[in-house]
């Protein structure tokens, strides 16, 4: 499902993000990804959803060959994925139904559809009395859960997370963690960034290590090759 | 959430609805587009009324130059038809032969009239309109040719129908000189002409200016969202998704400013009918102002809509490029 070949990623100014990394998660597999804040965690996820491009090497996420996919194609592709921020980017001037529903709108559903997706996945998230509300008004675990909804309302198969228990206290961010089991369990292909390696040693996933933008660690493996 | 485990690799379309709920929703996209961007101007009005006044004042200020330039033309296309010729004698032609003379040229199906002028005619004439007459007492003999006054029939009053004319005049016997008397009414032409032209300037430029409004203000409102341009593309929104609340934009501004420039010109011609009015009657003519009329502010409000899509299709294709996901 994602797939790294001797990647490296160089910003401009020569500072080198990511070097000769290889990884491949296969499809329904749930990763962590873990490492000291510089040690290119946010450049891998970027460089999976498009974000980045890499500077070298070949990357493979979804059957579609990243380094030839043209620019047009791009929003094509990030459709099958879905992301989920340390600050969550909510647009703050409408609702949380609002939020949720971006993707559906841009995937060209319909309006009864699109209510029942975003109320399936606020439900999911224990969101679906907040529907009307303003995301400002929501406590950051909150509006965390509204992000997690709308990247997964439109059901990709990849998901991606960068620290997204970044904000919150140990209790919330066992119940974000365990949200992200729970889709992984119905097959969404997962891969979250997290510092927190008291939480997520506990969680019973492979974990990759990233030091200074090579992948020095990976436990265990049934499922990961670096 | 329910969903079944993918088995394989999805190609990157498929969770999109099918074709024809995408087909109907593309409909649906761009009227939601239309209405939202619709939205915000109305949720911003002072800065949209800025915006709008500016607009509405570029595009009425050549269109009230181009409706007085068309009065003007109106106004002296009545005078054209006051063309006339005169037709110079010889002093050897008497004057019954000059009687004769008239009659042989009212007979021509160009001319409508021919007036003969006896030179004792035209002495009393010039005596009594031009202010010398005393002058002239000092003269032993009549100075002044006898002549024919010559109106062509309507069919005939274009400049080069009536020169032709006038050749065919020179030609008959005893006729010195066809003159024709419309050179004040080419050089007033000449003048409308050079106005036209100027007027045509001015509307480019002050097009230009509507552009650069419409482009500068979809640019601001660009850089405004730009948070939520970064979202969308996140999330998987096309170029084409993106850039449409902002075309309808430019498209508001255009038709907005559009009817307001065509509001300030009904405005300007209603105040301004009265004296003109006043004025035509002194000259004995009952001419009145001529408005826009209904293909005339077509053609204004299509030139604005035009000129906002322009606009803020040169913003968004230019701006929109550059905000990519962090």
């Amino acid at each position: 499902m994602i797939q790294f070949q001797n990647v490296v990623k160089r910003y401009p100014g020569g500072q080198e993000a990511l070097s000769q990394v290889s990884l491949r998660m296969d499809e329904g597999a749930m990763a962590f990804l873990t490492g000291h804040s510089g040690a290119g965690k946010s450049t891998l996820l970027k460089l999976i959803a498009l974000i980045e491009r890499p500077t070298r090497g070949q990357i493979t996420v979804n059957g579609q060959h990243l380094n030839t996919l043209p620019r047009r194609k791009v929003p094509y592709f990030r459709r099958g994925i879905g992301i989920i921020f340390q600050d969550h980017h909510l647009l703050h001037d409408r609702s949380v139904f609002d939020n949720v529903a971006l993707p559906l709108v841009i995937l060209g559903y319909r309006r009864p559809e699109i209510a029942r997706r975003v109320r399936a996945a606020l439900d999911k998230v224990g969101l679906l009395h907040k529907e009307k509300a303003q995301p400002v008004t929501l406590s950051s675990g909150e509006q965390q859960r509204v992000g997690i909804a709308r990247a997964v309302v439109h059901k990709p198969a990849i998901l991606l997370a960068d620290e997204p228990t970044g904000n919150l206290d140990p209790a919330l961010s066992r119940e974000i963690m365990e949200l992200f089991l729970q889709f992984n369990q119905v097959g969404v292909t997962t891969l979250i960034a997290s510092h927190d390696l008291e939480l997520i040693t506990t969680l019973g996933k492979p974990i990759l290590k990233l030091h200074a933008g090579k992948l020095v660690h990976a436990e265990p493996q049934p499922e990961i090759a670096p | 959430m329910s969903r079944a485990p993918a088995r394989k690799a999805r190609p990157a379309r498929g969770n999109a609805p099918p074709i024809h709920t995408r087909f109907q929703a593309w409909g649906v996209n761009h009227a939601q587009a239309l209405v939202f961007s619709l939205g915000r101007l109305y949720r911003n009005p002072f800065g949209a009324a800025l915006t709008l006044a500016v607009i509405a004042i570029a595009l009425a200020l050549p269109s009230g130059l181009w409706l007085a330039l068309k009065n003007l033309q109106a106004a002296s296309g009545d005078w054209d038809h006051g063309a006339q010729l005169s037709v110079f004698v010889a002093d050897s032609v008497t004057d019954s032969a000059l009687a004769q003379l008239a009659g042989r040229i009212q007979a021509l199906e160009a001319v409508e009239r021919a007036q003969p002028l006896t030179r004792e005619d035209a002495l009393a004439e010039f005596r009594a309109l031009s202010g010398f007459g005393e002058a002239l007492d000092l003269l032993d003999h009549n100075p002044l040719p006898a002549l024919v006054l010559v109106t062509p029939v309507p069919a005939h009053q274009g400049p080069a129908e009536v020169q032709a004319l006038a050749r065919q005049l020179e030609a008959l016997e005893g006729v010195t000189q066809a003159q024709v008397d419309m050179q004040w009414v080419q050089r007033l032409q000449a003048l409308l002409e050079m106005t036209r032209r100027g007027v045509v300037l001015v509307a480019i430029l002050l097009g230009l200016g509507v552009l650069l409004v419409v482009g500068n203000t979809i640019r601001l409102d660009i850089l405004n969202r730009r948070r939520e341009i970064e979202v969308a593309k996140l999330v998987g929104a096309t170029n084409g998704f993106i850039r449409r609340p902002f075309l309808y934009g430019g498209l508001w501004l255009g038709l907005f400013g559009g009817l307001l420039a065509l509001f300030i010109v009904g405005l300007a011609l209603v105040l301004l009918n009265g004296p003109v009015q006043q004025l035509a009657a002194l000259y004995g003519s009952d001419f009145r102002l001529q408005g826009p009329g209904f293909s005339g502010a077509l053609g204004l409000l299509g030139t604005a809509v035009a000129l906002g899509l322009g606009g803020s299709w040169i913003a968004v294709g230019r701006h929109l490029r550059e905000i990519e996901p962090q």
